[in-house]
């Protein structure tokens, strides 16, 4: 129902994130030298590149917790520069993030966790908020035995889907998920792409994926933009991508693993 | 309050019970929905027939959808035939989601009465001290015959990072003991004045001040401060080496994590505090003769002279011996809770606030030791 929706390719001229002449620096060091980058509503966008080319950075960027030195972040065509911290505060609740390890709040139970977002927000009762806290940890693909569980007492997987839970508390239109499937194994990951792709389709979320992992792009990823040499080299569906004459995409996409992802 | 208003609207009569959801079902407005959906749920509907009409819902988002679900859910439990009728395919597929996703909350463990908890608390604190005693002691063992045996092969004493510590330890901390203890001895002075004034004996500040200073003050001082300054970055740098699994690594490479680690930090901070102490007594003691030159008029020479009467060698001595051995009391407690950070960064944490605790508990427990040892002695 929702892929119908996503097909356009005019979808270009509203574009749900758009980053335009980025550049950041971390003292003499730069790491984004203007870059592009536009996503679209509803489809998941991987962001790939090597080691240090910024793929966390560019997310922590967009998200406001990186102040860029040059360059214009637009998140559904608002300048997010122009927002006073009370209304990025506000932005922000429309956000979801998972960052790489869950980022959980070690002091508080899962249920707690995903709570977190509900109760500062918002004024609901104790009972509602187990409720939908129950309802999101279901939806992250937890059983409902992991609810009362601390952070320290889950595996790797579980707690990124705990996170993800937590993500998911506000109903955010955007998803940010950082390499969500570093350190799971192929089954856990492989289960782990297909929440988010289900996830997707019956939230009707956008996401903005930074991977490593082949599989996910060739399994999930609508469109993979290329991060190199600070910039975004290219943004295309995988096929396409592959075909590209760049240095780093041709050994990322003609390597031994990636011809086992593709057979895959 | 007015129609559009409401969330909800009920009519109900035994042949039928109509709901009727109203406008945004969102997230901001669940505590609204909720309460309104509370004066309705108590009830027990004896109606033969139900209705929940979706069609006016503009839009809902998982929270609402759950208001919404649950409300039916309710329902269901009294009456047999419930239609759900006018949802919009977005609601729709929502509804359907929470459906997929209704599991019971489980709750976290019920705790035990305040008074059974804090008996629990006492017992497993009881038998942590214990063990941790027992950890301490086999630690300093372990730490002692590595040294001796570093004493017959000096090859295992690595001389690079125990510069390093001394510098770390020392050096760096020169300019914060030496204010410490200028303050300090410009205190004593300044407040020993003031009650030596009522017998007009203002000359035997200097006395005060040197004895304080030479025998208790300014090795005591500067034994919290360094536990409080290196005790802590022992734990914090050996726990976070712990965390990232660097200790396992060294024993993998054939190293001892003693050797590497804590006899480099051991003897840096057993050389060095003797030193820093002495550092220290100076600098009170300038700063006490300072003061009592400017608020007192005690000239420098005549408080050198009221010096050399009031002090013996002994008496700068037994400050002095006793930097050694809480030098080795630190660098043991740091390293050793360093050594105990289990995992996570967390446990870091807990652990630098227990070796600073700990090792300034037992400087000051060796120190009463040492009074009434040099009091025996008639030192």
């Amino acid at each position: 129902m929702e892929k119908s929706k996503i097909d356009n390719s005019d979808k270009d001229d509203n574009p749900v994130v758009e980053v335009r002449g980025l550049v950041t620096r971390f003292g003499m060091n730069t790491v984004h030298d203007n870059l592009d980058i536009k996503m679209r509503r509803g489809e998941i966008l991987g962001v790939v590149g090597g080691s240090g080319t910024g793929k966390s950075v560019l997310l922590k960027a967009i998200l406001g917790i990186i102040k860029p030195a040059a360059g214009k972040i637009d998140i559904w065509g608002q300048d997010q520069a122009e927002l006073s911290s009370n209304e990025l505060i506000c932005e922000r609740r429309r956000l979801g993030v998972l960052f790489q390890d869950g980022a959980l709040f070690s002091s508080l139970s899962v249920a707690g966790n995903v709570q977190v977002p509900l109760r500062e927000h918002f004024n609901m009762s104790q009972q509602l908020m187990d409720e939908i806290s129950a309802i999101k940890i279901s939806m992250a693909g937890l059983p409902p035995d992991a609810a009362p569980k601390i952070p320290a007492s889950l595996s790797g997987g579980m707690r990124k889907r705990a996170g993800l839970a937590r993500a998911l508390a506000l109903d955010p239109q955007i998803l940010f998920l950082d390499e969500p499937t570093a350190g799971l194994d192929p089954i856990g990951a492989a289960a782990f792409d297909q929440l988010i792709l289900k996830l997707r389709d019956t939230l009707d979320l956008s996401v903005f994926l930074v991977t490593h992992d082949l599989d996910t792009l060739y399994t999930i990823c609508d469109r993979v933009a290329v991060l190199a040499e600070g910039k975004v080299i290219a943004t295309k569906p995988v096929h396409e991508l592959e075909k590209l004459d760049h240095s780093w995409v041709k050994e990322y996409f003609r390597g031994p693993r990636s011809r086992l992802a593709k057979e895959g | 309050m007015s129609q559009e208003e409401n969330a909800l609207v009920v009519k109900e009569d035994p042949a039928l019970l109509e709901i009727d959801f109203h406008g945004d079902m969102l997230i901001g407005r669940a505590a609204e929905i909720e309460a309104q959906l509370k004066k309705f749920q108590g009830k027990k509907h004896r109606s033969a027939m139900a209705i929940v009409d979706l069609s006016k819902v503009t839009s809902a988002d998982t929270v609402g959808a759950w208001l919404i679900y649950k409300t039916v859910k309710d329902i269901k439990k009294y009456v047999a035939k419930v239609h759900v009728r006018g949802a919009s395919p977005d609601v729709e597929s929502l509804l359907l989601q929470i459906e997929e996703n209704d599991q019971p909350f489980v709750p976290p463990p019920p705790r035990l009465n305040a008074v059974l908890t804090q008996l629990e608390d006492v017992g497993l604190a009881t038998v942590r001290i214990v063990t941790e005693m027992g950890k301490f002691l086999g630690f300093m063992g372990l730490v002692t015959t590595r040294l001796a045996g570093a004493f017959k092969d000096p090859k295992r004493i690595r001389i690079v990072p125990l510069v390093y510590q001394m510098e770390h330890v020392g050096l760096k901390a020169l300019s914060i003991i030496g204010l410490m203890s200028f303050l300090i001895g410009a205190v004593i002075v300044n407040q020993g004045a003031i009650q030596l004034r009522q017998f007009g004996a203002e000359v035997f500040v200097v006395d005060m001040l040197a004895i304080t200073q030479l025998r208790e003050l300014g090795v005591l001082l500067t034994a919290i401060m360094v536990a409080g300054r290196s005790g802590s970055a022992f734990t914090a740098q050996i726990g976070s080496m712990r965390a990232n699994e660097e200790i396992e690594a060294i024993e993998t490479i054939g190293m001892h994590p003693i050797d590497v680690l804590v006899i480099p930090r051991l003897l840096a901070l057993v050389l060095v505090l003797p030193i820093l102490v002495f550092y220290a007594d100076i600098m009170g003691l300038l700063g006490g003769a300072l003061t009592a030159w400017i608020t007192l008029d005690i000239s420098p020479g005549a408080f050198v002279q009221r010096f050399q009467e009031a002090v013996v060698v002994s008496t700068f001595m037994v400050g002095l011996i006793k930097a050694p051995f809480f030098a080795a009391v630190i660098a043991l407690s740091g390293c050793f809770e360093g050594m105990s950070v289990s995992g996570s960064a967390e446990s870091v944490g807990r652990h630098t606030t227990r070796s600073v605790v700990q090792s300034i508990f037992l400087v000051i427990v060796l120190d009463a030791f040492f009074a009434m040892f040099f009091t025996a002695l008639d030192w």
